[in-house]
């Protein structure tokens, strides 16, 4: 595994909130928009409490932030969360860059030999 | 040796990577299957691995361990889900505590590895994704990250000097 990269349990966090359609359906929306949380549980065909059970879910990934607004809670995708996740794939494929590299060197070694 | 392509598949959060060796394909399978070999790649720079157990057979498990340049020890272990020398192999790579057991919150990565022969040399095709504790499955429908990140790219854009 690679060494430094970013935390464990935010990746495993982060990936736990994805791996649901309606969640990523949820990041989409408030990516584009700054929805309150009465009007996404009217997008969706499930009740308001299973959708506030969504976002409160992306919101302990650190992927959404809510603000408050007079009466309203406004849901915000933090573009910085999703990010992250992105880092966690390109630290994985960098640090396999660096295996198959060294892996070259091995095999020049055996040659010379 | 050659890279011949990175591909990163933010929607199914993949990674591929192609590499050609020019040596023969049994040589490239013993960097596997030998774990004094393994152990002299697998580690980044200044990080030596010690390779422990070694069974590369279905359920067989591989422990490691690297010393880092503090003396900080770091622990992890494969579990090898197919094995087919010399052309392919299949396992998941996690941290373990200092037992060589897996970390329970550990990010697992799922591994796997073909290789062919090409051009007179070998082909390795590396496919690499990550594995949650809990359902991972249905990550593969992952659309709308791959919209998410050309929103980031716009950001970054319009927030450069």
């Amino acid at each position: 595994m690679v060494v430094d990269e970013v935390p464990t349990e935010v990746v495993d966090a982060v990936f736990r909130a994805l791996a649901d359609s309606t969640r990523r359906d949820i990041l989409r929306r408030c990516a584009a928009d700054q929805p309150s949380v009465s009007r996404l549980a009217r997008a969706y065909p499930m009740s308001f409490a299973a959708v506030q059970k969504h976002v409160a879910m992306l919101e302990r990934a650190g992927l959404v932030v809510k603000v408050r607004r007079g009466r309203e809670q406004l849901v915000h995708t933090d573009a910085a969360a999703v990010e992250r996740a992105r880092q966690a794939l390109n630290d994985l494929a960098a640090t396999w860059l660096g295996r198959v590299e060294r892996m070259s060197d091995v095999l020049a070694t055996e040659a010379t030999k | 040796m050659t890279i011949t392509s990175v591909e990163t598949d933010y929607d199914s959060l993949t990674v591929t990577l192609i590499a050609d060796f020019d040596h023969p394909i049994d040589q490239v399978w013993e960097l596997w299957s030998d774990p004094r070999k393994l152990e002299r790649w697998w580690g980044p720079p200044g990080y030596p691995a010690t390779v422990e157990k070694h069974a590369l057979t279905p359920g067989g498990e591989v422990t490691y361990s690297m010393i880092g340049p503090e003396g900080d020890q770091h622990r992890g272990m494969w579990r090898v889900t197919s094995v087919d020398p010399p052309t392919s192999l299949q396992f998941t790579d996690t941290f373990a505590d200092s037992y060589g057991a897996p970390l329970e919150d550990a990010p697992v990565s799922e591994i796997s590895i073909r290789l062919l022969e090409h051009d007179g040399g070998t082909r390795m095709v590396l496919r690499m994704t990550f594995e949650t504790r809990e359902d991972m499955k249905r990550i593969a429908d992952l659309g709308t990250i791959e919209g998410l990140r050309q929103g980031v790219g716009q950001m970054d854009g319009l927030l450069a000097p």
